[in-house]
């Protein structure tokens, strides 16, 4: 009885708390820059695509929505072309823990619905910005010992002259 | 200032809709609050439109009657029980002048007849859906229902006693002096938990447990026939609400404002109370509901009937 009136009263003070509920489409909630939402290409700190064309993304895919076409330009790989198919897509982020270069991104925006499904299958020029996403530093080239045009082995950032492995000397 | 009956008659059950109507969507509202959200805010300014939206959706979905139901019995269940609620209505005193039945002089027991009669709305809904889930609410119903008159009535009789009279203007007058809800404390407890129970709210909605019965007796009903079950429902809280108004909180009486007033806002203030009681309590086993029933409201009444007759006469120095 004491239980019933006490839960009663407790009910009736809810009367003046504060509301829970964002009212969403005025107040947008506060995401977090981890957030999975829309997913980009980003490009390194020169302007270039950061995209390798590896596949690890379209591998690492479970529902395979990434679709990619490995393209080469000076002694680079790059992707031809590279959908995602957002109506498939279930913002796993297992495509940008998979990227060896961080170019595939998850970024705090989820609000991409269309009316016709077609429209859900973003192409290159949809995925890609302009800027380096979560990464601002990072260039991929400019750490890997992969020698292309205007650098050679043993010129990357933290990286020592090549061994001449047929030298006998240590 | 005599007012024409006709106008009366109309005036009084539009304003019955209409309060069964708005109250759907306070409920809703304040529901909300209670669970720290705002409820149905979107169409109209603070969401008062919602009423309307919700009419016109009702009104126009299909009126369908399940091919394997009784049809006639299925169409009339939803008209019996509305009657029943806008008949009970005709005999509530609303301000000394403004009652359509004027002063009945066995205004009380009319309305435990229109009660009795809401019972055949349920049960006939649960039977003719022949639908296993609609028989049991309806069954349910029954035995709630009837269970809980018992008590009910009971319970009123300390005021009939008290007032000395049938007629709910006697008992209003009766009351100038002292509300019957302080000297009747106890009955006026067993009659606002049989008038839950009676309206089938919540906590007592076993007759339409989601979780058992899917909606219980009006599970096969869409459209304006839910509907009708559905305003039904509400226009039964106002009912009750008017009469814990009428028999223990003074009716109309009150210092200063019009007594119209005073008697709307003692409805309000009910009606608000039912749905706080939805917000915070659970819903008992329908064994308990029985067993709380007949094992504690039933020798509660009793015991305030025989304390009350014992006063009475102690008073009337017998």
């Amino acid at each position: 009885m004491i239980g019933i009136i006490r839960t009663l009263w407790l009910t009736f003070l809810h009367l003046f708390h504060k509301n829970d509920t964002v009212p969403y489409p005025e107040t947008k909630p506060y995401l977090s820059p981890r957030y999975r939402g829309r997913i980009i290409l980003s490009r390194d700190p020169n302007g270039e695509e950061r995209c390798v064309a590896c596949n690890l993304c379209a591998a690492a895919c479970p529902v395979d929505c990434i679709s990619l076409q490995k393209g080469e330009k000076d002694g680079r790989w790059y992707p031809e072309f590279f959908q995602i198919n957002f109506s498939r897509c279930i913002f796993c982020g297992f495509c940008e823990e998979a990227c060896p270069t961080y170019a595939i991104q998850l970024t705090p925006d989820f609000e991409m619905s269309e009316y016709v499904r077609q429209n859900l299958v973003y192409e290159k020029q949809d995925l890609l910005i302009s800027g380096t996403g979560k990464y601002p530093d990072y260039s991929f080239y400019n750490v890997s010992g992969l020698a292309i045009p205007g650098k050679d082995k043993g010129e990357a950032e933290r990286e020592a002259a090549p061994i001449d492995i047929h030298a006998l000397l240590p | 200032m005599i007012v024409p009956m006709p106008i009366i008659i109309v005036v009084t059950f539009a304003a019955v809709m209409g309060v069964a109507a708005v109250s759907t969507m306070v409920e809703r509202r304040l529901l909300g609050f209670f669970q720290d959200r705002p409820g149905p805010n979107r169409v109209g300014p603070f969401g008062m439109f919602q009423v309307v939206a919700d009419a016109v959706k009702m009104l126009f979905k299909q009126d369908w009657v399940p091919p394997f139901a009784d049809k006639p019995v299925f169409l009339l269940a939803p008209i019996v029980g509305f009657m029943a609620v806008l008949l009970e209505f005709g005999v509530i005193p609303i301000t000394p002048h403004w009652s359509i039945a004027g002063d009945l002089n066995v205004g009380l027991l009319f309305v435990f007849a229109m009660m009795g009669l809401a019972v055949y709305s349920v049960v006939l809904a649960g039977w003719s859906s022949n639908n296993k889930f609609a028989l049991l609410g309806g069954m349910r119903a029954a035995a709630q229902m009837i269970s809980y008159e018992v008590f009910m009535g009971l319970s009123l009789l300390g005021v009939v006693m008290t007032a000395g009279s049938f007629s709910l203007h006697d008992i209003v007058l009766a009351q100038s002096r002292c509300w019957f809800v302080i000297p009747q404390f106890l009955g006026c407890i067993v009659f606002l938990i049989a008038g839950i129970a009676e309206t089938h709210r919540l906590p007592f909605d076993l007759p339409e447990g989601e979780n058992e019965l899917g909606a219980g007796f009006h599970t096969e009903y869409s459209g304006m026939k839910f509907g009708m079950f559905f305003l039904a429902e509400y226009a039964g809280v106002a009912m009750i609400s008017a009469l814990i108004t009428t028999l223990y909180l003074g009716g109309w009486g009150g210092p200063i404002l019009p007594p119209f007033l005073w008697f709307a806002i003692k409805v309000v203030f009910l009606i608000c109370f039912f749905i706080l009681l939805r917000a915070a309590l659970p819903r008992p086993r329908y064994d308990q509901l029985m067993s709380f029933g007949w094992k504690i409201l039933l020798p509660v009444s009793l015991i305030n009937i025989v304390l009350t007759g014992a006063i009475l006469l102690w008073q009337a120095g017998a």
